[in-house]
């Protein structure tokens, strides 16, 4: 039976050719004995995912596709490190390097492309790569290990994605680019404009209108030589500047090539008998590099080597979305107004939003959208049903959210997904199609997540998200389950699940909890039992020991570490306010045990950087002052401006409030870090507007403010309420703090948690007098057991000695069965 | 044979906590394992160099201060998605609680003159 079948050879395990065998093994199971030919070591992985490889988000595992056993059960040959030499198309039979022969009745070329490296002079140095395959990702990151700059030529896609990868791994990044704006080919000006203002930002720097010559070195690269004369230091270079279709071997074996290997619209090559896909293969004068038409291609080629009717690969309209973190840019279709076509913009810098539409005869060609990316998918699904979307441009441009066109009258995304063709693809990243997604739902995957697990749909970009959450609301309907995230990869559990347990159980101690919840790591992780120790101490202030092993280096050690593993001490310098005596002392000590750098930090006191960990005990001993706490998720500081002490416009005292809320708020723990500020007059030059909890002094009384940021999100605070007497601040001020502590889930700041809760609750919750007088009780309370930790390791040996080395005179007593042990005794 | 070292007692590392150490420039951390295992290691994360001792321990895996890589300290393997390598050394608890470090002979046998004098 089984050597009836035809042999079918493919050359290339890349996504391309695989994704063919994959959609022939579902058409035809039994009709080929499949051999296949990898050059590269691995199984079939995304390529795609090679960026996230670099930047850190996946593992190489992770972006395996088709691992070993999935070649095992589906019956394939695979020859693995193994290129493929010669075709005989008059006798079909292949020839590989290794010296395997195999004969075939059809074969398929996907034998992709490679990465264009620059014939310039010292292209060939070492330090010089492409971004192409994992060879190439792990050349970086062992750079990254060694070298401090990188130069990254080519500012499109890829070189982007690599630099950003590059930035991650601690290095010094320079993109380079021919033109004078980035990503050309798939962003109008506009946009780019605004993405690399964005990139920089992050740290990327550029060098545009550059054309390198040469790379400088010796052995090892050493910076570029650019044709105005001027240099660039690197000692990584990494060549981004586009990819070559692979066609060595075509050309070889008398296939016709031109820029790829030239196909009909079935991917048959000239020579009977052999077809091509994939980056390799040129259509109608175009090699894709993207992953979506690559698939496109496969669909059709397989359905034609299954004996199945299909359609003719008719090209691909392609899209494409920036992979690189903090930046949202997608494009699609033809994004440059063509001749009779009409343009939409809307472009906000300040919230750096750019949107473009292209439309033609009432219909969508082409999208570039930047910074709010949300509507790509369904944009681009319009782009390829080339649509009607007369009297909906504004509102296709402005970027209704999906459920709004979906509910829409007429030609909304449900009649689009409903109408879509089974094989459309959906997920181009992992070329999910969607009847694979239909039969996932109908198979019984009722939450995207499952959807995700089941085929990966989603998995890599998430651009096409939408639709699949679109495609399950239509086909799993009352069935969908969305699934919630546990507070780390150690529970499923919510911060609330925990905290009720916790409550109803009386559960103790961190080990407690993740033993009777059932956590999957038993010592948890570095993200769950710091909120695990947060949220006892909380609940329990009077029976929980705090475990200081489960809290981050900087609130064991009660200093802020640095990266050299010297820490940063900052003495409490109530409201600001400081002394000639106490500027003696702090200046005495930094002299005393040589402190390299002081500081004046953004909270008005004074920072000690790279003090040893084992003088730190000593330092806070001579400074004979409370900690700042300036390391920990705590009250910092409470800023303060000069107020009516001195100040012509000070209405009230902000200094003396200042202190006096310090005073009362000092070693409070809290979900994050809390920062407090008090203004003497409405011009607040102390800035309590972006505080955690802001006072502004106004003509006779108190201005209340909260859920202030001044941090990655800025956030102006909201008016809380306004309070006559000094008394009523502390009460308010101590009452949101606690309520902030008891409500909010580790590592939350005020700002994203009134966000969430709503200013509202908070003040329906604050203005019962009862509760807000309890609120503050059980602060005072909690607060009333703390103890300054500095003092306390100063004077407990045990607590002191986890500051100092295991003593050197112990080291060198060698045990006496080596032979060098005396000496070492000796010099001891 | 390798030498061993006697670098001090069980009661010396907090549980769940570390020590540092240093031969002949050599920065070792040892780990106090919640079932009063002990491991040492080199002290300096394969990522950007962060000092180990102070990072969170978590059964048998260490979370750099710095950027929260996780180390396994029986085998000085950075765990995925991340990859490097630190060069772990053997310990030892004897019944009394003292603790023996094996480390490599060159380590000891060469010592730095200058800090022998000093």
């Amino acid at each position: 039976m089984a050597n009836k079948r035809k042999k079918l050879v493919l050359v290339g395990n890349g996504m391309a050719g695989v994704r063919t065998i994959e959609h022939l093994l579902k058409l035809a199971p039994d009709l080929y004995d499949i051999t296949i030919f990898g050059a590269e070591p691995h199984p079939n992985y995304n390529r795609i995912m090679l960026s996230s490889v670099l930047a850190g988000g996946a593992s190489m595992e992770e972006i395996v596709i088709n691992d070993l056993d999935w070649y095992r059960e589906n019956g394939i040959t695979l020859h693995l490190g193994q290129a493929v030499s010669k075709i005989d198309s008059d006798n079909r039979r292949v020839y590989a390097e290794g010296g395997i022969e195999v004969d075939y009745d059809e074969l398929i070329m996907a034998t992709g492309s490679n990465a264009f490296i620059l014939p310039i002079p010292g292209a060939d140095k070492e330090g010089v790569i492409g971004f192409r395959d994992i060879k190439d990702c792990v050349a970086m990151q062992e750079a990254s290990r060694k070298h401090a700059k990188a130069a990254v030529i080519g500012g499109g896609l890829l070189g982007l994605e690599a630099a950003r990868g590059l930035l991650n791994l601690g290095m010094d990044v320079t993109v380079i680019h021919i033109n004078e704006y980035l990503m050309e080919r798939q962003l109008d000006r506009p946009a780019s404009l605004m993405l690399q203002k964005e990139l920089e930002a992050q740290g990327m720097k550029f060098l545009l209108k550059k054309q390198t010559e040469a790379v400088l070195g010796k052995q090892r690269a050493k910076g570029l030589l650019f044709k105005d004369g001027s240099m660039l230091e690197a000692d990584l270079v990494v060549m981004a500047v586009g990819i070559r279709p692979n066609v060595v071997l075509a050309e070889r074996s008398g296939l016709a090539v031109e820029r790829g290997i030239i196909v009909d619209d079935y991917m048959r090559t000239n020579v009977p008998g052999i077809y091509s896909v994939g980056e390799c293969a040129q259509h109608r004068g175009i090699a894709y590099g993207l992953v979506a038409p690559l698939y496109e291609q496969g669909a059709v080629l397989a359905k034609s080597l299954a004996g199945v009717p299909v359609d003719g690969y008719a090209g691909s309209v392609t899209s494409t979305k920036l992979k690189v973190s903090g930046v949202d840019v997608f494009s699609g279709g033809i994004f440059v107004e063509p001749e009779g076509a009409r343009a939409l913009r809307y472009q906000d810098e300040i919230e750096g939003v750019y949107k473009k539409l292209v439309i033609m005869e009432n219909k969508l060609i082409g999208a570039v959208l930047f910074g709010e990316t949300g509507e790509g998918a369904s944009l681009f699904s319009l782009i390829k049903s080339g649509e009607n979307i007369a009297g909906r441009e504004k509102e296709l441009l402005l970027g209704l959210p999906a459920d709004a066109l979906a509910s829409g009258s007429g030609g909304g995304s449900t009649a689009r997904l409903e109408a879509m063709p089974v094989d459309e693809i959906v997920c181009g990243c992992n070329g999910v199609s969607k009847g694979d997604i239909v039969s996932a739902i109908e198979g019984g995957c009722t939450s995207l997540g499952q959807i995700k697990g089941c085929t990966k749909a989603s998995a890599s970009c998430g651009g096409c998200k939408p639709l699949v959450e679109g495609l399950l609301q239509i086909y799993a309907g009352d069935d969908v389950v969305t699934v919630k995230e546990g507070i780390c990869g150690c529970t499923a559990l919510s911060r609330d699940e925990i905290v009720a347990e916790i409550k109803r159980m009386g559960l103790k101690t961190v080990k407690e909890v993740m033993n009777v919840l059932e956590w999957n790591n038993d010592e948890g992780c570095s993200k769950c039992r710091p909120s695990l120790n947060y949220y006892l101490g909380m609940l329990f202030p009077a029976e929980y020991k705090d475990e200081k092993e489960s809290r981050f280096a900087n609130e064991r050690y009660h200093a802020n570490i640095q990266k050299d593993g010297t820490y940063s001490v900052i003495p409490r310098i109530y409201g600001g306010v400081t002394s000639p005596t106490e500027l003696k002392r702090i200046a005495e000590v930094a002299e005393k045990f040589d402190v390299p750098l002081v500081k004046f930090t953004g909270g008005q006191r004074l920072d000690l950087l790279g003090v040893k960990k084992e003088d730190l005990p000593g330092v806070w001993e001579a400074l004979d002052m409370p900690s700042g706490h300036g390391y920990g998720k705590a009250l910092r500081t409470v800023k303060t401006c000069v107020g009516s002490t001195f100040c012509r416009f000070g209405t009230q005292d902000a200094m003396g409030m200042g202190v006096r809320l310090e005073k009362a708020f000092e070693r409070m723990n809290a979900p994050a870090k809390v920062k407090l500020a008090v203004s003497g007059c409405p011009r607040n030059c102390a800035e309590a507007t972006v505080k955690d909890f802001g006072v502004v002094a106004v003509d006779g009384g108190w201005e209340l403010h909260v859920g202030g940021n001044a941090g990655i999100h800025v956030r102006a605070t909201d008016l809380l309420c306004f309070v006559k007497t000094d008394d009523e601040v502390e009460e308010w001020a101590s009452a949101f703090l606690q309520y902030y502590r008891e409500n909010a889930t580790w590592n939350e700041r005020t700002a994203p948690w009134v966000e969430r809760v709503g200013l509202d609750h908070v003040k329906q919750v604050l203005s019962d007098e009862a509760e807000r007088k309890a609120l503050h009780l059980r602060l005072r309370d909690t607060l009333d057991r703390t103890v300054d930790p500095w003092k306390q390791i100063v004077n407990e040996p045990e607590l002191r000695k986890n500051f100092e080395r295991l003593p050197a005179a112990e080291v060198l007593s060698v045990s006496s069965t080596d032979r060098n042990g005396s000496k070492e005794e000796e010099s001891a | 044979m390798s030498p061993q070292i006697k670098v001090g007692k069980l009661t010396d590392i907090d549980p769940l906590g570390s020590r540092r150490l240093n031969v002949n420039g050599l920065e070792i951390a040892l780990f106090r394992l919640s079932d009063g295992e002990i491991l040492a290691v080199e002290n300096r994360c394969p990522h950007k160099g962060g000092v180990l001792s102070e990072g969170m321990v978590c059964g048998p895996v260490v979370h750099c201060p710095l950027h929260d890589w996780r180390i396994d300290l029986r085998s000085g393997e950075a765990l995925d998605p991340d990859k490097g390598c630190i060069e772990t050394f053997p310990a030892e608890v004897q019944a009394d609680g003292t603790i023996y470090l094996t480390l490599p002979a060159s380590l000891l046998c060469t010592p730095d003159a200058d800090t022998h004098i000093a």
